[in-house]
């Protein structure tokens, strides 16, 4: 679509029907609300610290959705709304930034590898496991997501590589959002777009409008097609902008004008998928639709809701669980060391 | 002992169909030291293969193998070039199990020949092991013999901790007549390689063979020197050392790397702590100079050798005024 939600058309691809571009807003109205719920919640300091993806949602959600039941996610810190699509529990994708414990969920669970903090080490692992699914005789692909700075780290160009030398079906969900913290993505690449460095690995690249939910999963869906079928990896550059601070603990009135993310806030993904609903009717008769999407907003009224009741309280945390999943057995020292701090929270 | 682990790759691939072993030049050549030699002709290159030269890659790709229910042996061809990978390994490989609460184990045997004494160029001699053993959540182990060699990494294999498995490869043409497969003591234990009575080495992979070459010489002078190898250095179980140091009084911990920071100050440490009334004598650590690794024509300097070992059971405060002042009353054991 374009920018302002009229229905453009490509030879590639192919756009996704009524049902999907319903489910696609659904996800982002949801995830949209989950941002701004999760990031009072860091304001209020009832989390640690929360990464906000707002301006984001269409590349996560039309990215997640393109997935089959037996694929696998592999997310990175500012991917909760990603996670949430994907089925993830809410409560156990804030774990991480309520600092209870590092990840919350059973990664096998919600076939969905830990939010992943140091950057482009998660693509690595995603490329692993389709092979090890491969050899297992079984269909599984992977999307792995990272950030526009995170295709600096060698750790980015070692997984494009591997991947597309054992071609695994893996797809590299590159959201540009045009900052790595405070450095500005022309500081960190002279390529012309990241998905150019496809070309370097021998595998596809794909440019796409990554504030459009409806482009963004037609891509990767083909990607992860063509992926399946043996035609190798690919990159997928998801262009979005990180419309709100890093985190809570940014600044970034220190070294980005308000004017861009104006420019980038007109054209916000969810205002355009919403337009072209209205346009096309795809929730039905004008009547129909204005329902549906007020239904929408409640039903991401009552996620927020159920987070916040969720987390008003404080967890009971075991100071002896500290050690209990170090190693498959509590080593000898470790029992010591456990018996010793438990023993000495007993007499204070 | 590269016979020995050539042999266990094998029968744990014959064993176990998740098992795959990769890395560099594992495959066609069998490894720069021929460990993995014969294992892509027998097992396919589905299962023994040779990745992009990218230590980083291959440990992270191993994570996601292992997710997924495969059980990878990886290669780091040697120790300095093992360091890239040192992220995916302290970062990730040492933490999902905990990060997860159990839900994902990682069984991945990362296999790093290690150490000097080769004559090795620069980058081909290092002793990484503590960087390792700082890191909870890795099993670091290392065999000192070629039974132990063949025990230790079935075991690794089978284990579903991660394990960083050292190889000290001037051992790998070390000989031992041994029937394989053989099993030796469960590799979390340190084990008696030779008793004795007046002092304890403390001692694991290349320098096993040293110090009981040290031993065999200070019998011949009439000093009696128990041999501890410890096998497993992370997580470490103390109980045989502090058995042996109890025992003798004494102890001297030897490896090749650096001494300043090395897995010796925390020998030392913990021997202190625990058999502070059996000591007649500070616990000495004896081992490589607190020097980049020399230049294969000086890496005999560095290397702690018998002579060095033997020097340092030498100012154990053997003279009669200090064993006097020891055997006072309150004191000794």
């Amino acid at each position: 679509m374009d920018r302002h939600g009229h229905r453009v058309s490509h030879s590639s691809f192919t756009a996704p029907d009524h049902t999907r571009l319903a489910d696609l807003h659904r996800a982002m109205v949801i995830g949209r609300r989950f941002n701004q719920q999760a990031s009072t919640l860091a304001r209020q300091g009832r989390l640690a610290v929360y990464p906000s993806s707002t301006g984001q949602e269409a590349a996560q959600v039309g990215g997640v959705l393109a997935l089959g039941d037996q694929d696998w996610l592999f997310p990175t810190y500012r991917d909760s709304v990603a996670l949430v699509t994907h089925g993830v529990d809410p409560v156990e994708t804030l774990t991480l930034f309520r600092g209870d414990w590092h990840s919350g969920y059973d990664p096998h669970r919600y076939r969905c590898a830990p939010q992943c903090t140091p950057l482009a080490t998660n693509a690595s692992h995603a490329v692993g496991l389709t092979y090890a699914a491969r050899r297992k005789g079984r269909d599984v692909a992977a999307l792995a997501i990272m950030g526009d700075g995170a295709t600096s780290e060698g750790d980015a160009h070692e997984a494009y590589n591997f991947a597309a030398v054992w071609n695994t079906p893996v797809v590299f969900l590159v959201q540009n959002n045009h900052w790595a913290i405070s450095v500005p993505l022309h500081a960190q690449t002279a390529a012309p777009t990241l998905a150019h460095k496809a070309v370097g690995y021998g595998m596809r690249g794909y440019h796409v409008d990554g504030n459009d939910a409806a482009a963004v999963y037609a891509v990767v869906s083909h990607a992860l097609a063509e992926a399946r079928a043996g035609g190798g990896p690919a990159i997928v550059e998801a262009l979005t902008y990180r419309v709100d601070p890093h985190t809570n603990s940014d600044a970034p009135q220190r070294y980005r004008d308000e004017a861009e993310v104006a420019y980038w806030t007109a054209r916000d993904p969810l205002t355009r998928m919403a337009a072209l609903i209205r346009r096309e009717g795809v929730l039905g008769d004008e009547e129909e639709t204005e329902r549906a999407l007020a239904a929408f907003d409640a039903e991401a009224e009552k996620v927020a809701a159920a987070v916040r009741d969720r987390l008003a309280g404080e967890d009971e945390l075991d100071p002896a669980s500290l050690f209990g999943d170090v190693y498959a057995e509590v080593p000898p020292l470790l029992r010591e060391e456990r018996q010793e701090l438990v023993d000495g929270l007993r007499e204070t | 002992m590269g016979a020995a682990l050539n042999r266990a790759l094998r029968d744990a691939a014959a064993e176990d169909p998740d098992v795959v072993v990769y890395g560099e030049d594992v495959g066609a050549l069998g490894g720069v030291f021929r460990v993995t030699d014969g294992l892509s002709r027998e097992f396919g290159a589905e299962r023994v293969f040779d990745s992009p030269l990218a230590e980083s890659g291959i440990i992270g790709t191993a994570i996601g193998m292992a997710m997924y229910g495969l059980r990878p042996v990886v290669e780091m061809q040697f120790d300095a070039f093992a360091y890239p990978a040192f992220e995916q390994v302290v970062s990730h490989l040492a933490k999902m199990r905990n990060r997860t609460r159990g839900a994902v184990a990682l069984p991945v045997v990362v296999r790093v020949p290690y150490g000097g004494g080769i004559g090795g160029v620069e980058h081909h001699s290092d002793s990484s092991e503590a960087y390792y053993t700082h890191t909870p959540g890795l099993r670091v182990v290392t065999p000192g013999t070629p039974a132990d060699a063949y025990s230790m990494l079935r075991e690794a294999i089978a284990c579903d901790d991660p394990v960083v498995f050292l190889e000290p490869k001037r051992r790998y043409w070390s000989k031992e007549a041994v029937e394989l497969p053989v099993r030796t003591e469960p590799m979390e234990r340190s084990v008696v390689r030779r008793a004795g009575d007046d002092a304890t080495l403390v001692v694991y992979g290349p320098m096993v063979e040293t110090a009981l070459e040290a031993a065999a010489v200070a019998a011949e002078e009439g000093r009696s020197l128990e041999v501890v190898d410890l096998r497993q250095l992370s997580p470490w179980d103390d109980s045989v050392v502090t058995a042996s140091v109890r025992r003798t009084g004494r102890a001297v911990v030897v490896h090749e790397a650096s001494v300043f920071g090395g897995y010796g100050a925390e020998v030392a440490a913990r021997v202190g702590e625990r058999c502070f009334h059996y000591l007649e004598a500070p616990v000495l650590r004896v081992g490589g100079l607190d020097v980049p690794y020399p230049p294969p024509k000086m890496e005999h300097l560095h290397l702690p050798g018998v002579d060095r070992i033997l020097a340092a059971v030498d100012r154990l405060q053997w003279e009669s005024e200090w064993v006097a002042d020891a055997e006072g009353p309150g004191v000794g054991g």
